[in-house]
């Protein structure tokens, strides 16, 4: 194993956030908003010119031997275990360092403008909030072992709980911040259980010991302990990354502000599960029986989210179910071994989704708090900057050719066709379709057309809720109006029926926020011409730039695994042109009945709605997933709660025996207080009794 | 000589009547009285046994026995006027106020 260069400058990166959380959280109070969200604007910004410094740096160096590390201290050390805090950089958390400084900055940058109408301690109170998420990010990316990086794995789960509640006197937020805290922990208990059996096993828990230790180890032809282990793993990231089963918290979390939707649950935070498979590539490609159920469930949950995803109203709510649908993709790609595929995606979709997040917080902004897509439409025209960015990600989400979500995502259907998953690329590229649909379908809704405003009211003619007393259409209706009180202030409120009487006068994207949308939007565009597919001509340059992080440093490297994918992709060309073409076919096709349905033929929509009534009632209902969880697990867990551990255990058990013990002795004291008559006779009388028993006794015996 | 179990029949006899008397007797004077009896039984047999086994031991705790007696005689006396002053009556059992 060759020792990578060393660097100091590392450290630097989580640093400066934290820095900044620091700051803000001490002094936040006193700031004012520009210096308190500037200073955590900079401290990301920093981060990320050291973020660029040190890429640049490993990008100059030999590419199988491409990595930079620092250890800072030995942090555990007892028995056979020893744990350094120690950071690496190499190539696959390269990608993740430009990520999250990245695209951080820009939601950093944003969000100065979209909490504007917080008050100074609570806007200082949501940078911190915002930079703390940040530098745990940074720890879990950077962390060259399991420990550092769970760390940051659960800094990131406080960070998004605290940020979810963040408007926490909203009962649905403080809900959402909960639900989203107890279903990580599930995750990552295993994730816990997983790292231990890895320690059982190898005796280290750090990634490139692991690697190089499993790679001399034979492929596990069945279901043994390498393979235990990592589904352990793969369930923690279920968790994080919201994949069936445990997805259910991340819709929920859009109760959160939209920026930090775009952050935590887009772009960064959830994508940890995927690159944390990613890190231990070698791991995972060694048992090969849960790579085929992180397929499956990475499948199953693409294909799932998107079809709930087509019917939702909520703007954030179908951006959290796409997000669901495309880390699914991610996982589809991992678990068909084609790693580079899903951190390609990973990126592209950071960018792209992203910038759906912030131009729906854009449309959010401008509607003063309204988030249902029924009362949005024909904002084309007022909003124009997030119009065209909001068209363009939503292009490049949908797979169009030419920009980044097709490359990326062709990419994952086509490696996992060429695995031989043949019905795992059937359900890949219905989902693909479905997210063409359901992607226009929310452009068409929320920037095409006439206004409308009072689509609640007329749920039945709107298409999108015709079932009478549907509980979660209130819900909705009901959380979109608690938030509409939250996020703008009464004079907003005045201001805004008057601007409603006089026909609208909405303001587009201030400055701060026009700027992410348009970057991100020429990201969403520009990111996938680093991976281009072998079989238009290009050059999948990111692929080969992360392949080395995916072997064991000292088995062949990079080498051999740079001429695999070359090989691979000259015999399987014209294969690659082909499923190509099904895909943009699919995507075109998806785009234009997005389009076309909820533009020109709201009809169709309607009466397909009512056609498959009990369908839509399904998915609007998100298939009951929330329903069958209360029923099968929260609710016997409160009854347990409720009736044997408060009712039973606490109170009867435990108070009883508390409170027994002083009813006995009372008991007792009632019968033995008779005794003390006050008559010093009785008294006299009982030691004589008591001394003729005792001599009695004595001279008897 | 008279037999050791002479004197501690008439010490036993001499006892019972002070335990009859501090039980039967409705007056604190006779029962303070009674315990003297009890004490002087008591001082009775300790003198025969020591007579009996030749031990000066038995005179010696006599003597205690008398001092403390005639100490516990002098306050018992003082208690009693204190108690006949307080209520008027010298029956122990208007004396319970002691009790729960």
């Amino acid at each position: 194993m060759v020792n990578p260069a060393t660097s100091t400058l590392i450290a630097l990166i989580p640093l400066f956030p934290f820095l900044g959380f620091v700051v803000n959280s001490m002094l936040g109070k006193r700031l004012p908003k520009g210096v308190s969200g500037g200073l955590a604007s900079l401290a990301m910004l920093a981060s990320f010119a050291v973020a660029v410094m040190l890429v640049g740096q490993i990008a100059a160096m030999d590419p199988a031997h491409r990595a930079l590390a620092q250890t800072l201290y030995t942090w555990i050390a007892s028995g056979d275990l020893t744990i350094d805090l120690a950071f690496r950089v190499d190539p696959l958390s390269a990608v993740m360092l430009l990520v999250v400084t990245g695209i951080g900055s820009l939601i950093h940058i944003y969000s100065t403008a979209y909490m504007h109408d917080e008050v100074d301690s609570e806007f200082a109170r949501y940078f911190s909030y915002l930079n703390l998420f940040a530098a745990f990010m940074l720890v879990l990316v950077l962390g060259s072992n399991f420990p550092v990086m769970f760390v940051g794995w659960e800094g990131v789960g406080l960070c998004s709980y605290l940020l979810i509640g963040f408007w926490f006197k909203k009962k649905s937020a403080a809900d959402a911040g909960k639900k989203a805290f107890v279903v990580n922990r599930v995750g990552d208990y295993a994730f816990l259980l997983g790292m231990f059996a890895l320690f059982t096993q190898f005796g280290t828990l750090d990634f490139q010991r692991i690697a190089t230790l499993v790679s001399s180890l034979p492929t596990e032809t069945h279901f043994g302990l390498l393979s235990i282990a990592t589904l352990l793993l793969f369930i923690g990231a279920t968790g994080k990354s919201a994949q069936i089963p445990l997805y259910v918290w991340l819709p929920d979390a859009m109760e959160g502000p939209t920026p930090v939707s775009a952050l935590i649950h887009a772009a960064t935070m959830v994508t940890a599960g995927v690159y944390m498979i990613g890190r231990n590539a070698v791991l995972f490609s060694h048992a090969p029986e849960t790579m085929t159920i992180i397929a499956i469930v990475g499948a199953a949950t693409a294909l799932m989210a998107g079809t709930i995803g087509l019917v939702q109203n909520d703007i954030k709510r179908v951006l959290a179910y796409s997000t669901v649908s495309q880390l699914g993709y991610m996982f589809l790609a991992m678990g068909v071994g084609a790693f580079g595929a899903g951190i390609f995606h990973l990126y592209t979709h950071a960018f792209f989704k992203a910038c759906l997040f912030l131009g729906s917080g854009a449309v959010i902004h401008a509607l003063h708090g309204e988030q249902d897509i029924r009362n949005m439409g024909g904002l084309k025209t007022s909003l124009p900057i997030t119009f065209y960015t909001f068209l363009i990600a939503s292009i490049a989400i949908a797979g169009v050719p030419g920009l980044a979500g097709f490359f990326s995502k062709d990419e994952i259907l086509y490696e996992t066709f060429k695995s031989g998953h043949t019905i795992l690329w059937v359900v890949g590229a219905i989902t693909s379709l479905l997210t063409a649909i359901y992607m226009f379908r929310l452009v068409s809704l929320t920037f095409f057309g006439n206004r409308r405003q009072d689509a609640p009211a007329v749920a039945g003619a709107s298409g999108a809720g015709p079932v009478a007393g549907d509980p979660h259409g209130a819900h909705d209706a009901h959380s979109a109006g608690a938030h509409h009180d939250d996020h703008s202030s009464s004079s907003h409120r005045g201001a805004d029926l008057h601007a409603q009487g006089h026909g609208e006068h909405l303001h587009d994207a201030p400055p701060a926020m026009a700027l992410a949308l348009i970057v991100l939007a020429v990201g969403s565009v520009a990111a996938g011409y680093i991976g281009l597919p072998h079989a238009l001509g290009g050059h999948n340059s990111l692929g080969e730039w992360l392949s080395p992080a995916f072997h064991a440093v000292n088995v062949a490297g990079g080498e051999a695994a740079h001429e695999a994918a070359e090989g691979a992709a000259g015999e399987g060309g014209s294969l690659e042109l082909t499923l190509m073409i099904v895909s943009s076919v699919l995507a075109i096709i998806g785009v234009f009945i997005g389009w076309f349905v909820w533009t020109m033929r709201r009809d169709i929509a309607d009466s397909m709605a009512r056609t498959f009534s009990g369908l839509h009632r399904l998915l609007l209902n998100k298939y009951y997933v929330d329903e069958l969880y209360d029923a099968t697990v929260v609710h016997p867990i409160h009854v347990i709660s409720e009736e044997g551990l408060w009712r039973g255990a606490d109170v009867k058990l435990i108070d009883g025996a508390v409170n027994g013990a002083g009813s006995l002795v009372d008991a007792g004291a009632l019968v033995l207080r008779r005794l003390q008559t006050g008559s010093v006779r009785t008294y006299a009388g009982s030691v004589i009794v008591g001394v003729v028993v005792i001599l009695g006794y004595y001279l008897w015996k | 000589m008279i037999p050791l179990s002479h004197y501690l029949i008439v010490s036993a006899v001499l006892f019972s009547l002070g335990v009859a008397g501090v039980f039967l007797r409705r007056n604190l004077i006779t029962i303070l009285l009674s315990i003297e009896i009890m004490l002087n039984a008591v001082n009775l047999s300790f003198v025969a046994f020591g007579r009996h086994n030749g031990d000066v031991n038995g005179q010696i705790i006599v003597f205690f026995v008398m001092t403390v007696a005639a100490a516990e005689a002098a306050v018992g006396l003082a208690l009693v006027i204190a108690l006949f002053r307080h209520r008027e009556s010298l029956n122990p059992d208007a004396f319970t106020s002691l009790k729960w």
